[in-house]
């Protein structure tokens, strides 16, 4: 297992692609250290799998791109070093469903070279690891979603790859095998394997990964941890709601540079969500002899920046080209 | 490990698991053999009388039908199997298991190359399958000696290697399985354009060229000559000609398609 050059896993400059006049990458920049999970975020049609297609060797960039390097090997010149050091597990299940579980293992076993009795072993040990052991006599095409997934991953790993891509790994998935693939990914950091996810979802990118990058038409409009994406958008607040306008009315006076709405009765205070800036609120609220009927504390969470950033919201157009200059001064 | 071997240690990996593909779901293959064998059933048994007259000088005499046709089936049996060959190569490439493939440190022929070799042993097992039933309904071979029988397996295996090198690469062109069974649909009914069922001289002036220069007819042809000991004269250089021809074709055409850019 050679590290990969300056502790850098996958560096790509100026990705650019175009299927005939739809530009889908647009010019995007990665860089993700080794050893740790890198989620690509972005909606439908953002270029999420273009992206990882290029990086997983499975098309070629357009000549305009700059230089892309995976596992320290330049896959212009060299994809099949490259391939050596990756694992991919795509967005559609990559396993051979007219055979069976055991006989999905020992194929990429075989294709790594992996001497027989060590093949075997490693087949069982993964199918033991992903919980598989039972199924592993059955056709694969007779597995739930969840499972073809694991076992997905599992043939991913028959390679030890030390960057692994997994495209979307927990679309269409129930909750429960979601969490299942969340611990999978945290397993596979923990032995020092690199990690590149797309991602939809941005609680997975926020529950697993170290680097966030938002991509939208082909552009990366933001990039960062979460927290320093959150922080792009406005902060937390608490809100209070009143049953009359009296108890409003003092609570109003009571807690300056709160942002009131008479008609609801409700009133939001910038709060941080730190148990100091609460208890001053209710302390506050106390001294003033009133009581919220309802409190509710708001958090500013990785959907709310991913709304302001990929124009959910109608009025964030503008702000869009603010948004793919301005985080890279703000967080770099 | 070298090229050479990496090359092969891929491709007999590729060829188990079409191997393993083709034993766990022989249907399709099964289904394929039934239009040969059922082609040899209605011409003898049915259609036999008109049909051996035609050739035997007004004398209907099954027997010599069957003789006639027998070598013309077996190697419509190959261009039976092979669009199972075009079938599954489509269907596989709609799988995510290619593009996984595509991802690895593998011999990247070996995808096809395992296609191609499975397909040839199953289109050659179908020939002997076939060939059984012949023997089965009265099919004996005159004088055919332990060379001119090697021969005639080595001539076999060739137009098999050439039609599924062409089946593979309609396979890989084709965006599902249908289409990719209609694209073939012409290797199976080539032969009955050509000298399988009646003499190229029996046909109308203006076809004759064609019937007689398309690749079943040489090699049914040095065929018939191996196993009924006919002539062969130049239908053994042609038919060999054709096979090389489009097994490089056939080759060429299906690793550029294979190589192109994935969706």
């Amino acid at each position: 297992m050679n590290p990969p050059t300056n502790g850098i896993a996958i560096a790509a400059r100026e990705l650019r692609k175009s299927y005939g006049d739809q530009t889908v990458l647009d010019g995007v920049d990665l860089t993700v250290p080794s050893g740790t999970v890198f989620a690509l975020l972005g909606p439908n049609g953002a270029g999420k799998t273009t992206a990882v297609k290029i990086l997983s060797t499975l098309v070629a960039p357009d000549p305009g791109s700059g230089q892309v390097v995976v596992g320290g090997h330049d896959l212009a010149t060299d994809p099949q070093a490259a391939r050596a050091a990756i694992g991919v597990t795509g967005q559609f299940s990559a396993v051979d469903g007219l055979i069976t579980g055991t006989e999905n293992m020992l194929l990429m076993a075989d294709l790594h070279h992996l001497p027989k009795a060590e093949g075997r072993r490693t087949a069982a040990r993964l199918l033991e690891r992903f919980d598989l052991t039972e199924a592993a006599g059955r056709p694969a095409s007779t597995y739930s979603g969840g499972m073809k997934r694991r076992l997905d991953i599992a043939m991913t790993l028959v390679g030890s790859p030390r960057v692994i891509f997994l495209d979307e790994p927990t679309t269409g998935l129930d909750p429960r095998s979601r969490h299942d693939m969340w611990q999978i990914v945290r397993e596979l950091v923990a032995d020092g394997v690199t990690v590149f996810l797309t991602t939809q979802y941005l609680e997975e990118a926020d529950e697993l990964a170290d680097r966030i990058a938002v991509l939208n038409g082909g552009r990366i409009v933001a990039e960062g941890t979460a927290e320093e994406l959150k922080r792009l958008v406005p902060g937390g607040h608490v809100r209070l709601r009143f049953t009359d306008p009296v108890g409003y009315r003092v609570a109003a006076d009571a807690l300056d540079g709160a942002a009131g709405d008479e008609e609801a009765l409700t009133l939001q205070v910038p709060a941080d969500g730190s148990q100091r800036r609460l208890r001053e609120v209710l302390d506050r609220l106390d001294a003033a002899g009133v009581e919220a009927h309802e409190l509710t504390v708001h958090t500013p969470d990785l959907d709310d920046v991913f709304f302001a950033l990929t124009g959910g919201a109608p009025q964030a157009a503008p702000t869009r080209s603010n948004a793919a200059t301005q985080p890279e001064e703000a967080l770099t | 490990m070298s090229a050479i071997d990496l090359a092969v240690r891929d491709s007999t990996t590729m060829l188990r698991r079409n191997l393993l593909h083709a034993r766990r779901y022989p249907s399709l293959t099964l289904n394929l053999l039934l239009t040969p064998v059922m082609l040899l059933l209605l011409f003898v048994f049915v259609l036999g009388d008109t049909m051996s007259a035609g050739i035997h000088g007004g004398v209907p005499d099954r027997s010599v039908y069957l003789a006639y046709i027998v070598p013309g089936l077996l190697l419509m049996t190959i261009g039976s199997t092979v669009i199972g060959t075009a079938v599954s190569v489509a269907t596989d490439m709609n799988e995510g298991i290619i593009a996984r493939f595509r991802t690895m440190a593998i011999h990247r022929p070996s995808v096809l190359i395992g296609h191609v070799a499975g397909s040839v042993l199953q289109s050659v097992a179908s020939v002997v399958l076939v060939g059984a039933v012949a023997v089965a309904v009265g099919f004996r071979s005159v004088g055919a000696g332990a060379l001119d029988w090697l021969a005639a397996f080595g001539l076999v295996a060739l137009v098999a290697l050439a039609f599924t090198w062409i089946a593979v690469g309609m396979g890989l062109v084709s965006p599902n399985a249908e289409a990719a069974g209609n694209t073939a649909m012409p290797l199976i009914l080539l032969p009955l354009l050509s000298s399988a069922f009646t003499p190229v001289h029996s046909m109308p002036g203006w076809f004759q060229p064609f019937a007689q220069y398309q690749p079943f007819t040489p090699a049914i042809e040095t065929l018939r000559g191996l196993l009924l000991g006919g002539r062969i004269g130049d239908n053994g250089w042609l038919a060999v000609g054709w096979c090389l021809g489009l097994t490089l074709l056939g080759y060429a055409w299906s690793t550029s398609a294979f190589n192109r850019d994935g969706r």
